[in-house]
């Protein structure tokens, strides 16, 4: 029974898929928006009834659907894994992907394709279930791949806009590579272990060699890093944004980008053995906090922002796994996705409300306009911020203090320095947004509303976990979230003893993370409220820096110029070589053996005659002249052929064994 | 390996024949309805044969079944001797089906010498069901031959390009280019076993039989010699790199019903799997034709990915495709693993699906646009949603979507090419990018983005046929995506067999043949004792 709760997960959304697909323009979009959040509901339900019985019984335990693809030593079952960790991310998966989906009824009103983007929806939905539900790599990977493809289908759900287009393409193949780079992984997992089960791998890790655990640690890295949009493959998630909001918050924010840390802490045994490679997870998650920040600080389209916003805090995640604290990144993870989606979901409000105006130079002044949408963004920003005590200030502050405790100071640094800078930008864009004077079009003015209850009560909803969502880890490394996580994330040689904290050190990383975060909220509102000509200012006064911080440090042309571009020339260059070279070549050969006169006899006689006599004369004399094929005319010419062969064979024996050849 | 199941009845000369004799049928119908109708009604009837010859197939075994053996010219040695096994038993029912879905792309879109068009058509099935169901060298080499002539009308007469003639001929030329050299191959294997068979006593002297020549030791360096001579043949003829360049031709100046079986069937890799492994087994073990022969899958997979980049031509795009894919399966061959067997055999299956399916698609679009030039497109999938979602479909499963049929073959090749060296693995997992590159970059220019000029305003989506076809094409896509298990057992015993057959190699000599894999006329086989009355009663494995 519980076995088929678990089963279910994934199929409720898959039947939404199968249905709204095959027959969603035959009713109205009704039946089809109630198909999709319902699948979506029942599917949160078993979550929910699973992650009970995991409370209860606590054992991780496996669900074999069926066996998928099997062959010699590998056997490879589509199968699931129910432990702590699957449970943490079934409920925000489903949860929040409720959210979601009833927030789109609204947000996607009216729009052309409407079955179509909840089919794709529901289809994300099953993906990334598959990836954090699968009890092996390669299910692992369907929901990788597949949450990929969901993610091209839905940037590019605008599909006749040629940006939409391009972002679509660019995210898959982007991740395509990050995906190779993980395939490798699986490749040496299976070469060391002879199965792809986490259980057994996990259980064996312990005989592999440093080199071959950094090596396949390495490996996931790159997949995870092609996911997570983390240095250097992020440059798809910014170019992402082109998708319809509720996707962007859903897949480009809440769930699937954060499907890279899932995986390392899924396999934190392999990184826990590769010193080398956790200190790569923790330099490029460091270095993408600071550095994805640093752009956001002075982008002007309100998603944007918020994707680089995301990019940073991933590499929040990817700090605390290459630091060991895997618990504070699956606890960073989880209430991100509840102030990310919430930050979204509710620019998207705004964007609603604006007839889908972006760009927060033309917004200002509409707190009075839309004051829910701006109570609930604000929200946002405080726990993204890390304003005491919302959930983003448990997590964020787990994060640092884990960093400095265990001696990491760059890092820790680094960390610090990103946070001020999110909290600088996060009221950047609040004050742009909502305060001031108003900069909106008279048009557009005209016609602000506020958004649907179906749109702001998945909001409030999202507004309470980020406010409440981060009591489970209080207090810090030491709450209920930490002791449900233990059993999977405890490192392995147990925890180092010697770096606990005092609670005295422990409370001044507190104070010092609060006064980093009101300092960066104090910048933006001497700059953006009380001086608001001031930034400009700055702007013009190093305009070198502000120009290379808003073509995101010319990172796409970089990659444009070094790899897009050589290869299209390359394409052209082997295509000239096919065509005038290698076929050149062997034409030549050809008419060589053409006009040679007994070649072309032969084709006559055997290709173009027996061709005529086959089917040019079929016409007339199919019949017969298959009675004389029959009555032994190939018969002939293939003993004609044979026996010519074999004075030519005993021939070339003759000369390559240098002796009478084989006839004896 | 030498064991062999008889059925009770010639199920396989009826499916070798059925089409022959269909085409034979249809050449004295006058009517064009009738014509269509008979030729369907002969496909699927083809194909309810094939069908019945899966269901029936016992799975999990290295058995030859549905055996047939009867002497053709006995002093030769030369048998018509027929059998399946789990390399070869999906290939006729891929045929088959494949045979179904261009008669119905035919149905409207040949236009003039119609009769002689579905003549020709079924004339070509049953030369590939020919190269398929054949356990003599020479037999096999005769149906290999055969095939090139409706090959060559199909291209010539019914070719939408204005070289179809000059295709045609290149096609051919390549093709017997390389046979001859296969010829001289399989007669030294002949030679082969006659030397022994006078050592040892064994009348008649000669023999072609594939069963016969696996019993018998070959030396080292004469297996490579005979490796490379088989290999012109099938390298010439599969396309591998660098002999492909008639297929971008062929493709593109043929007609979309040649073109399917061109992309989809895979004839030559098919041979290094029937025959050159399993005969050759030092030989394809030694390091030097192993490395080379990685070598060339590798390039052509890098290779055939960034020149289909930048082609402008759709159909060209996927000749370019399906080097590269064949890239892969030559990879996973000379992998010579597990993995790497049982995933190029698989994905040999994978793209009579996909890579021929995408040929379907360029055929659709071509009927509309009567280009497959990107000019012609822009922004279609405003126009056409359905064709450019099941150009998705396919296309992602020729990319190697997981959950589509691509992705199953893809992975085990390139697991079995990272065992055999993970330098392998890492060269061909690029060819994953690339894909993805290609085909999507393609797409976004052809169907994405807003709707150009030069496409006109009343186009039509897919019609109900065409519907069938893209149908058909993707329910076999996600069964072998999602639940490939009933295809696996099928390849499984024989995949075994050839693994163990290359571990063992050929060169120390097997055990002496038992009297009955001698020659005789008639059926022979363990399963000889069996009533020929059986007919219903499936076949056991011993």
């Amino acid at each position: 029974m519980s076995d088929l709760i678990v089963i279910l997960i994934p199929v409720f959304p898959l039947l939404a898929v199968l249905l709204n697909g095959l027959l969603g323009s035959r009713y109205s979009h009704e039946v089809a928006h109630r198909l999709a959040w319902g699948s979506v509901g029942l599917s949160f339900l078993c979550a929910i009834g699973v992650f009970a019985e995991t409370l209860g019984a606590g054992a991780a335990r496996e669900v074999v659907a069926y066996k998928w693809i099997f062959g010699g030593d590998l056997t490879v079952n589509l199968a699931f894994l129910i432990d702590p960790l699957t449970c943490i991310m079934l409920l925000v998966v489903t949860g929040v992907g409720f959210l979601i989906h009833l927030y789109s009824v609204g947000y996607m009103h009216g729009e052309e394709g409407f079955t179509r983007f909840f089919t794709y929806m529901n289809l994300f939905m099953v993906s990334m279930l598959l990836l954090v539900m699968g009890n092996n790599y390669l299910v692992l990977f369907i929901g990788w791949e597949g949450v990929g493809l969901c993610s091209y289908l839905l940037i590019g759900y605008y599909y006749d806009k040629v940006s939409a287009a391009k972002a679509a393409s660019k995210a898959f193949v982007v991740n395509r590579i990050g995906d190779a780079g993980f395939l490798l992984a699986i490749f040496l997992v299976f070469q060391n272990f002879k199965t792809l089960d986490y259980t057994q791998v996990f259980a064996q890790a312990g005989q592999l060699s440093t080199e071959m655990a950094t090596a396949i640690a390495l490996c996931l890295l790159v997949g995870a890093v092609g996911k997570s949009a983390q240095i250097p493959l992020y440059t798809w998630l910014p170019d992402a944004m082109e998708g319809p909001t509720p996707v962007s918050a859903l897949i480009h924010a809440a769930t699937m980008v954060t499907a890279g840390v899932y995986m390392i802490v899924r396999n934190h045994v392999i990184y826990d053995m590769a010193p080398a490679a956790m200190t790569t997870v923790a330099c490029v998650g460091g270095a993408t906090a600071l550095f994805a920040a640093t752009i956001g600080l002075v982008q002007t389209d309100i998603k944007r922002v918020l994707a680089y916003s995301t990019v940073s805090q991933l590499g929040y995640m990817f700090l605390a796994c290459g630091i060991g604290a895997y618990t504070a990144a699956v606890f960073h993870l989880m209430t991100h996705a509840f102030f990310k989606a919430l930050l979204f979901l509710s620019a998207g409000s705004v964007i609603h409300a604006l007839h889908g105006e972006q760009d927060i130079m033309k917004m200002g002044g509409l707190k009075s306009k839309i004051p829910w949408t701006h109570g609930l963004f604000l929200v946002g920003t405080l726990a993204i911020a890390g304003i005491f005590p919302l959930a983003g200030f448990w997590s964020k502050d787990e994060i640092m203090a884990h960093a400095f405790v265990h001696g990491h100071y760059v890092l820790y640094g680094m960390a610090a320095v990103g946070a001020f800078l999110t909290a600088f930008y996060m009221f950047r864009l609040t004050y742009l947004t909502f305060y001031g004077q108003s900069r909106v079009d008279h048009h557009t003015a005209a016609h602000i509303h506020e958004s649907p209850p179906i749109m702001l009560g998945p909001l409030v909803v999202l507004a309470t976990l980020s406010v409440i969502g981060g009591f489970p880890g209080v207090p810090p490394e030491d709450g209920w979230f930490h002791h449900f996580l233990h059993k999977v994330t405890a490192q392995v040689g147990g925890e180092s003893a010697g770096h606990e904290a005092g609670s005295g050190l422990v409370v001044m990383l507190m104070l010092a993370a609060t006064g980093i975060a009101l300092a960066g909220w104090g910048l933006a509102h001497y700059l953006y409220s009380m001086r608001t000509e001031t930034a400009a200012a700055w702007a013009e006064r190093s305009p070198g820096a502000y120009r290379t911080l808003l073509n995101k440090y010319y990172v796409d042309e970089l990659y444009d110029a070094l790899f897009v571009e050589p290869t299209k020339k390359l394409g052209l260059v082997w295509d000239w070589f096919d065509r005038r070279v290698i076929d050149r070549l062997v034409v030549g050969v050809g008419e060589l053996t053409q006009s040679s006169s007994a070649a072309s006899t032969w084709l006559e006689k055997y290709v173009i005659y027996g061709g005529l006599n086959a089917i040019g004369y079929a016409n007339h004399l199919l019949a017969r002249s298959w009675r004389q094929m029959q009555s032994g005319q190939v018969h002939h010419y293939a003993a004609i052929i044979v026996a010519g062969l074999f004075i030519l064979v005993h021939l070339v024996l003759a000369w390559w064994t240098g002796s009478g050849g084989v006839l004896r | 390996m030498l064991q062999e199941l008889t059925f009770g009845f010639p199920i396989l000369s009826l499916i070798l024949f059925l089409p022959l004799l269909g085409a034979i049928l249809i050449a004295l119908l006058k009517e064009e309805d009738l014509i269509k109708n008979a030729a369907m009604g002969v496909s699927l009837l083809e194909l309810v044969l094939a069908v019945i010859v899966l269901l029936r197939f016992v799975p999990e075994s290295a058995a030859m079944q549905f055996s047939e053996r009867v002497a053709w010219i006995p002093p030769l040695g030369i048998s018509y001797h027929l059998g399946l096994d789990g390399i070869s038993v999906l290939f006729v029912g891929l045929t088959a089906f494949l045979t179904v879905l261009v008669v119905l792309y035919s149905w409207d879109t040949v236009r003039h010498q119609i009769k002689l068009y579905f003549v020709t058509l079924l004339a070509l099935e049953t030369t590939m069901m020919g190269i398929f169901v054949a356990l003599d060298l020479i037999l096999f080499f005769v149906f290999w031959e055969l095939m090139l002539i409706p090959s060559y009308f199909l291209i010539k007469l019914w070719g939408g390009g204005a070289e179809r003639q000059y295709a045609a001929l290149k096609y051919v030329l390549y093709t017997l280019l390389g046979s001859v050299f296969m010829l001289v191959g399989i007669v030294l294997l002949d030679l082969n076993y006659h030397d022994w068979a006078v050592v040892h006593h064994i009348e008649p002297a000669y023999s072609f039989d594939f069963l016969q020549l696996l019993t018998i030791p070959i030396p080292a360096d004469k297996q490579v010699l005979i490796f490379w001579l088989i290999f012109m043949g099938l390298a010439f003829k599969a396309p591998m790199f660098p002999f492909h360049t008639w297929l971008p031709d062929a493709l593109l100046e043929g007609p979309i019903g040649m073109a399917v079986f061109l992309a989809g069937i895979k004839l030559g890799t098919y041979g290094f799997i029937r025959f050159s492994l399993p005969l050759l087994p030092d030989a394809s073990k030694n390091q030097g034709v192993a490395s080379t022969m990685m070598t060339l899958a590798l390039l052509a997979i890098i290779y055939g990915a960034i020149v289909a980049l930048i082609q402008p031509d759709f159909r060209r795009l996927l000749a370019f495709s399906s080097i590269s894919h064949l890239g892969f399966v030559v990879a996973g061959l000379f992998a010579l693993n597990y993995q790497g067997l049982q995933g190029s055999l698989l994905t040999m299956i994978n793209l009579g699906f996909s890579t021929a399916g995408l040929f379907f698609l360029a055929g659709f679009l071509y009927q509309r646009r009567h280009s497959t030039q990107l000019a012609a497109f822009g922004g279609l999938a405003k126009k056409v949603p359905l064709l450019a979602t099941y150009l998705l479909i396919v296309g992602l499963a020729s990319i190697g979507l997981p959950g589509t049929n691509g992705f199953v073959g893809e992975f085990l090749i390139l697991l079995g090419a990272f065992q055999a060296h993970w330098l392998y693995g890492v060269v061909a997992v690029t060819g994953v990018v690339f894909g993805a590159a290609y085909f999507l970059w393609y797409y976004e220019r052809a169907m994405l983005g807003p709707l150009t000029q030069a496409v006109g305003q009343a186009i039509a989506d897919l019609n109900a046929r065409e519907l069938v076809i893209a149908l058909s094409l993707s329910v076999m896509i996600f069964w072998i995506g999602l639940y490939p298990s009933p295809f696996l057992r099928m390849m499984n015993g024989s995949v075994q067999a050839l693994v163990e057959r290359l571990d063992k190699g050929a060169v120390a000599g097997m055990a002496v043949p038992t009297p009955v894999l001698a020659h005789r006329a008639g059926r022979i086989g363990s399963a000889d004792a069996r009533e020929r009355g059986s007919f219903p009663h499936p076949v056991g494995t011993e």
